[in-house]
């Protein structure tokens, strides 16, 4: 589903992603960890061309994205994003912020792509706040929202970046169980966060990132209970 | 000071100033924001164009016309822009040219500073659904913009209608051309210009009223 050849990624003279090589396969859930600054935002923003990679291939689905003929708005319509800090649009309602894709990007007629968006609210718990802006719903919701909103281009793949993060504790349950139904539906998945809990039990495998390399992966259980590099080790044992 | 006030002239003048001054000088800001706030969306998105010869443009602009005196710009669009391209030159249009195209260049700083206002994620979000950068730029972060610019959008509008009354130099009879005429025809000087000054200063602080009612209704249904 996506093959990451030899990505390396510089901000000016720091590099900060360094060779990375990796296959996710359909369907796959891959959970991606490690400590602050060590690059894994900037792995998944290369995956959809949020960053442009400074050397090696990513193809999508048999699309590459290095390619220069290749039109990355319509890639990115099949990768859903969901940030940390939500970025929900203000301006606009709970509905109008799912169904603004499908309508200018998709082209789907407005009446259908109402619908399809208040199925999705739904589908995150969300019915009743549909004609809500953003400032008056929770973090929780709001996280619920945009990841309605990414679900209403029908993606074939869906990053998070450490959706929960930036979450009061009591809000993290309700985003995790709506990723987990995802998960459980067959949505490739690649997902940054802090929840071990959730990488555990969801994850099929886990990638250890440091200083902008992939330095261990493997099944969650490996990774959590046999670590093998020291790096791994040593940040398990912080965060654990 | 031996110099006794008329009331009686005042009301005399009134109805002609309004006529002819006000509604001259309210018709000929009005049409000159307008065009100057599309010239200012368009400048504003070659100054955050990420082409750098757009950029230079952009910037050019912004300083030129910020950087010298609207009555000069008005001097080189009447008197010495005809000269090098041969037409003649007809009032009206160089008053809204001149006029337009200054306030373009600080509404332009005005929409600059509001779309750089606006979250980077705004952005990344529209553009990570698959939209181009105008459409992101149209249906998600322009309209933002433009609710965070209306405060500064006013005090344009103000400062240009005050700055409207240099055109008289090229012969246009708003209201600061029509008060020196009447006081070319009798001198009452102090009563005219008095008047015109009060004319201004009602036509100025309606604007600031209709544009803190706007701001309130957008308040009202704020929802950043
Ligand atoms: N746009 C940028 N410009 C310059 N440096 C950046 C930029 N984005 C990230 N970095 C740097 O790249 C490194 C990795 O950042 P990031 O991918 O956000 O790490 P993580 O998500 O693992 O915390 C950090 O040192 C960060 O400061
Ligand atoms: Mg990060």
């Amino acid at each position: 589903m996506i093959i990451v050849k030899n990505l390396s990624k510089s901000f000016g003279s720091l590099q900060v992603l360094k060779n990375i090589t990796n296959h996710i396969k359909e369907q796959e859930v891959v959970v991606v960890i490690g400590p602050s600054g060590s690059g894994k935002s900037t792995f998944l923003r290369c995956l959809n061309f949020l960053e442009s990679p400074t050397a090696g291939e990513i193809i999508i689905d048999g699309v590459s994205l290095t390619d220069k003929k290749t039109n990355i708005n319509r890639v990115r319509e099949e990768v859903g994003m969901v940030f940390q800090r939500f970025n929900l649009f203000p301006h606009m309602t709970a509905l109008e912020n799912v169904s603004l894709a499908p309508i200018k990007v998709r082209k789907m007629p407005k009446e259908e792509a109402m619908e399809v968006s208040r199925q999705l609210l739904k589908k995150v718990g969300l019915s009743d706040k549909a004609d809500v802006f953003p400032a008056q719903l929770s973090g929780g919701q709001m996280q619920r929202v945009a990841i309605a909103r990414a679900l209403a281009m029908k993606p074939k793949v869906m990053l998070f970046d450490e959706p929960t993060s930036a979450l009061d504790p009591e809000m993290v349950g309700e985003v995790l169980t709506v990723m987990k139904d995802l998960a459980k539906e067959g949505m490739t998945m690649v997902v940054v966060t802090h929840e071990m809990g959730f990488a555990r039990e969801v994850g099929d495998r886990v990638l250890f990132m440091d200083e902008g390399s992939i330095v261990e992966e493997g099944a969650p259980d490996q990774i959590f209970s046999r670590p093998q590099n020291e790096r791994t080790k040593a940040f398990l044992s912080k965060v654990l | 000071m031996n110099y006794v006030w008329q009331w009686d002239f005042v009301w005399e003048i009134l109805p002609r100033l309004i006529k002819h001054g006000v509604v001259i000088t309210v018709e000929l800001t009005t049409i000159s924001v307008c065009i100057g706030t599309v010239i200012g969306l368009v400048v504003a998105l070659l100054r955050i164009s990420k082409y750098k010869p757009l950029q230079w443009l952009g910037a050019a602009y912004t300083d030129f016309f910020r950087g010298t005196p609207l009555l000069v710009q008005i001097m080189i669009i009447h008197y010495a822009l005809p000269v090098v391209f041969n037409y003649t030159p007809v009032v009206w249009v160089s008053a809204i040219g001149a006029l337009s195209i200054n306030s373009g260049a600080y509404v332009a700083e005005i929409f600059r500073a509001g779309i750089q206002s606006i979250d980077k994620g705004q952005m990344e979000a529209g553009r990570s659904l698959g939209m181009t950068y105008g459409q992101a730029m149209r249906y998600i972060v322009l309209p933002q913009a433009f609710k965070i610019s209306i405060p500064p959008l006013g005090n344009e509008f103000i400062a240009l209608l005050k700055d409207s009354s240099l055109v008289m130099i090229i012969g246009l009879q708003e209201l600061m051309g029509t008060s020196k005429l009447i006081v070319g025809r009798q001198p009452r000087v102090l009563e005219t210009y008095l008047t015109a000054a009060v004319l201004y200063l009602i036509m100025t602080m309606s604007i600031s009223r209709l544009v803190r009612y706007a701001e309130r209704r957008l308040k009202a249904g704020d929802h950043s």
